[in-house]
């Protein structure tokens, strides 16, 4: 530790009481710098430096949370006060009677290849000065623009038995746009809508072939223009792996969080259709279907050593050869349910508290090509990057749209179409997987919204082509 | 701290880093912060309590056309606060060092100076939660109470302070019966009384009784349909995204793009308006410039006036009216119509009574086309009669058909709708919509 670290530790630790069952300090300081050029034009930079504490106080079957940016001694005191009290408050109300939670000692750094920082601010403005420039491919180009959102965000949990986790988490979220239109099309091709992010530093960049984005996009917005509308009808349909992000997020991730099962969410984000008794039985996908929970994944968006509650995260399979194995609950979900879960009790930063969220959710590869999947398709479409997303509150009845489609005729991609979307039913969708390739393309998304107060979190998603039959496609107004 | 302490740090601050200004330097600071209690509830019992109090300052250092701009947190200590921007002022000349000139920098440097307090009285946290637990007894009651303090002030180097301040709670719940039957209600306002939280919690329960009923299994197709106050805002997130910020119309990529290029339009009797005087929002925004207190969006059915932001207004050449950078509506206000909001049933017929919509997106962006769940509340009525709870429906639509030639009329009456989202921070923004009635909504799923 540095003196710095120490000095803060041990004021941390000075204000938490002693006589209560179970109290913690989170520390959060996440810098977040933004930089864009839209157009030719350097958008002003933006950074931001949020730095506060969040106490937790369990006390007599009660819980309670004070958080504040006010760090000074005064301010500490006060923070811990106010979640004593609530802890009074809610004792005997409370859905959770006694303190699962455990007083944890480690630490976890994301590894950086090449730091950020070595590349100045001025080499910064000129990559993507030349990557906005790359996407005017055409006077019908109305609006392009290159950005990277960065985050390095440090966390430092400390309980009144001795518990210590620090962590480091360093993330790059590179994003490209170029929009074309004529008359009333418009159309707009992206880098993954910022799916092509993860930890580490500039090799973030150079692992999802950055540089060699920009003129493709382009030239692909521009192509839409011309393009067909996708057709409609039940048609098998390859899903490329940053709309793979979209389709394991909502229809796998969503429904199998802990705490929408237990019903947290029913006001806001919504239920599940799964229900506990599924576990260790359900039928969840076809036997190609094997879905992991696996923060330990180098490099990916939601790789940590810890959740937000300090349990240790491990590689865990929820979905295995198609059967729902178990749900992503953290310590106190699982209390509640008498289920098994994962490391996944995570917090946006340190003024909200922590909840069930994905972390790493990733399907894994496959032993078929790409190319073998195409090959086994006689009418089809392959869809790539998610333009639109909606689910039902029990995150079942789905319909998703994408950037662009490929038509598969006789098991070969035969030209580009405008529009594509699709809908389906999560219970039955994934039982239609018919083939899984053995790319691994790791991904992420930086906005997944939910809890009460709302909380936006970074989660990771890898995934490879997979093939899907019948599914109900269609495209936009004509 | 009090809200008046808070506001003399904030003055203080600003007139301290004004004074560490080099040269031609000019400082724009934002400060946003709040006070805040959330309660959340399952079960009717509580899932989480606590408090969050938290303020953060933007400054925006220009030097001609250079600038940056960062964001620290404060902690409302004097001495602490000045060491934090003076350090955010040094790494911000760092980088406007390196910086290009802004072309669409656009600043107000003859701002007015204003002040808008919106007081409260709050119940004590502990006997809000003693209300809403004992008030919830019995019932399968989902929601969170939010409650407190909130600011936001902008000031600038040149003497221009704007502040604004509101003390409120927003009580948003959910009934549930079983699986996803339930029925959704709020209480929200600036002091607590207990009538009327009974009274809506009892409007609640009435109407969970009603979800009793064994489920209608509709097949996809048209429905005649009513969409209730709280639908609309859903329809009115998807128009808002896109659908007024100039931005969006010059890039081609507005919802409304087919206003823009076909003469599209909505039916005569939609009027859309950004309502900032009858809103709760405040009226200045982050450049320093004042919002207007109305900005005619849509007017009988035709496009009529953009929100512009001060990028936008140097992009384009036009004059700002005080939108935020991302042109999104702050206090958006439907006009009502003619339909008796107490004979909606009878207007209805036969069809569906739509209480809330859920996850929206665009299906064909272009065509403002949108997707979309129902969600709590809705029912199948037969001969104005609710008959049936349904199971949940997908609809997929365009609101050039909704609000235009099936729009069949909206209510005599339009709610306010106090946003009840906490991304980050409480939101400050509002709604004021009626009830529509359509002859034809599509569903898909």
């Amino acid at each position: 530790m540095t003196d710095l670290e120490t000095r803060l530790d041990d004021r941390l630790r000075r204000v938490l009481p002693t006589d209560a069952d179970y109290a913690s300090a989170r520390h959060v300081v996440e810098k977040r710098t933004t930089l864009g050029v839209r157009n030719g034009v350097v958008e002003p930079p933006a950074a931001s430096h949020d730095e506060g504490v969040m106490f937790t106080v369990w006390r007599n079957g009660g819980l309670g949370y004070g958080a504040t940016s006010d760090l000074t001694d005064a301010g500490l005191a006060a923070a811990v006060d106010r979640a004593s009290d609530w802890a009074q408050a809610t004792s005997g109300r409370s859905v959770v009677d006694q303190t699962p939670l455990l007083h944890t000692v480690g630490d976890y750094e994301t590894p950086v290849v090449e730091s950020f920082d070595s590349m100045g601010l001025v080499d910064q403005i000129a990559m993507l000065t030349n990557a906005d420039a790359a996407m005017n491919v055409d006077e019908r180009i109305v609006d392009r623009g290159a950005a990277i959102i960065r985050y390095d965000v440090e966390t430092l949990l400390v309980t009144n038995a001795g518990g210590r986790v620090a962590q480091r988490i360093r993330q790059v979220f590179p994003d490209l746009h170029a929009t074309a239109n004529v008359g009333s099309n418009t159309q707009t091709r992206t880098y993954g809508r910022a799916a092509f992010g993860g930890q580490g530093g500039l090799e973030v960049m150079a692992e999802h072939g950055f540089a060699d984005a920009p003129v493709r996009i382009g030239e692909e917005a521009v192509a839409l223009l011309d393009a067909p509308n996708c057709p409609t009808g039940i048609m098998d349909l390859i899903l490329a792996p940053d709309q793979m992000v979209l389709q394991i997020h909502e229809s796998i991730g969503h429904p199998l969080e802990l705490d929408r099962i237990l019903g947290d969410e029913r006001n806001y984000a919504g239920t599940s259709f799964v229900t506990p008794d599924m576990f260790g039985s359900y039928q969840y996908g076809s036997e190609l279907l094997n879905v992991t929970f696996d923060p330990t994944v180098a490099g990916e968006v939601a790789s940590y050593g810890y959740d937000d509650d300090g349990t240790p995260a491990r590689r865990t399979y929820l979905i295995e050869n198609g059967i729902l194995q178990r749900p992503m609950g953290g310590t106190i979900s699982q209390v509640r349910a008498g289920l098994e879960g994962v490391a996944n009790s995570r917090a946006s930063s340190w003024n909200r508290p922590p909840i069930d969220r994905m972390a790493n959710l990733n399907v894994e590869p496959g032993d078929s090509t790409v190319d073998d999947l195409i090959a086994g398709v006689e009418h089809g479409v392959l869809m790539e990057t998610n333009v639109s997303w909606s689910i039902d509150d029990s995150r079942n009845k789905f319909q998703f749209g994408c950037e662009l489609g490929r038509m598969i005729e006789n098991g070969e991609i035969t030209g580009i179409v405008r529009n594509p979307n699709y809908r389906g039913i999560s219970s039955t969708f994934w039982r239609n997987l018919t083939g899984v390739a053995d790319d691994f393309t790791t991904m992420g998304t930086p906005n997944c919204g939910k809890g009460e107060p709302n909380q936006v979190i970074r989660v990771g998603h890898a995934a490879p082509h997979c093939r899907f039959s019948a599914v109900q496609v269609f495209g936009g107004v004509a | 701290m009090s809200i008046d302490d808070t506001r003399q740090q904030f003055d203080d601050l600003v007139t301290w880093a004004t004074g560490t200004l080099q040269a031609d330097e000019v400082l724009l600071a934002s400060l946003r912060g709040e006070n805040s209690d959330f309660v959340r509830f399952n079960h009717a019992v509580v899932r989480q309590a606590g408090s969050v109090q938290q303020r953060s300052l933007t400054i925006d250092l220009i030097s001609g056309r250079n600038h940056a701009e960062g964001t620290v947190t404060l902690t409302g200590h004097g001495a602490t606060d000045q060491a934090r921007v003076a350090a955010l002022l040094d790494d911000l000349r760092a980088q406007r060092a390196v910086l290009p000139e802004d072309p669409y920098l656009l600043f107000a440097t003859d701002g007015i100076d204003s002040e808008r307090s919106v007081a409260g009285e709050l119940p004590a946290a502990a006997d809000a939660v003693d209300a809403v637990a004992t008030g919830a007894t019995g019932n399968d009651f989902v929601g969170i109470y939010a409650a407190g303090s909130t600011f936001e002030a902008f000031g600038s180097s040149m003497g221009q302070r704007n502040w604004f301040d509101a003390t409120t709670f927003n009580l948003d719940w959910s009934l549930h019966l079983q699986g996803d039957k339930a029925t959704k209600n709020a209480y929200a306002g600036t002091g607590w009384d207990e009538q009327a939280f009974r009274s809506k919690l009892e409007w609640s329960v009435r109407e969970l009784a009603a979800l009793g009923r064994v489920p209608k299994n509709l097949p996809p197709g048209g429905y005649r349909a009513y969409l209730t106050p709280a639908a609309m805002q859903e329809l009115m997130g998807m128009l808002s995204w896109g659908g007024f910020g100039l931005r969006a119309h010059e890039t081609r990529q507005t919802p409304l793009l087919r206003m823009v290029t076909e003469g599209a339009s909505f039916a005569p009797d939609v009027s859309i308006v950004e309502d900032i005087a009858g809103g709760v929002a405040p009226d200045f925004q982050r450049a320093g410039f004042r919002r207007p207190d109305t900005v005619q969006l849509i007017t009988r059915g035709a496009f009529d006036s953009h929100l512009v932001s001060p990028r936008s207004a140097q992009e384009y050449g036009v004059a700002t009216n005080g939108a935020e950078d991302y042109e999104y509506p702050l206090a958006i206000a439907m006009s009502p119509g003619s339909l008796p909001s107490d004979r909606l049933l009878d207007a209805l017929g036969t069809g569906l009574y739509i209480g809330n919509l859920w996850y929206l997106n665009f299906s064909d962006r272009t065509a403002c086309r949108t997707t979309g769940m129902t969600r709590f509340g809705t029912f199948w009525v037969d001969e104005g009669e609710i008959v049936a709870p349904i199971e949940v429906l997908r609809f997929d639509d365009s609101a050039f058909n909704l609000l235009g030639d099936r729009l069949e009329g909206l209510t005599d009456t339009a709610e306010t709708i106090l946003d009840s989202s906490t991304y980050e921070h409480r939101s400050m923004e509002s709604l004021r919509l009626p009830g529509a009635l359509v002859s034809e909504m599509m569903f898909t799923l």
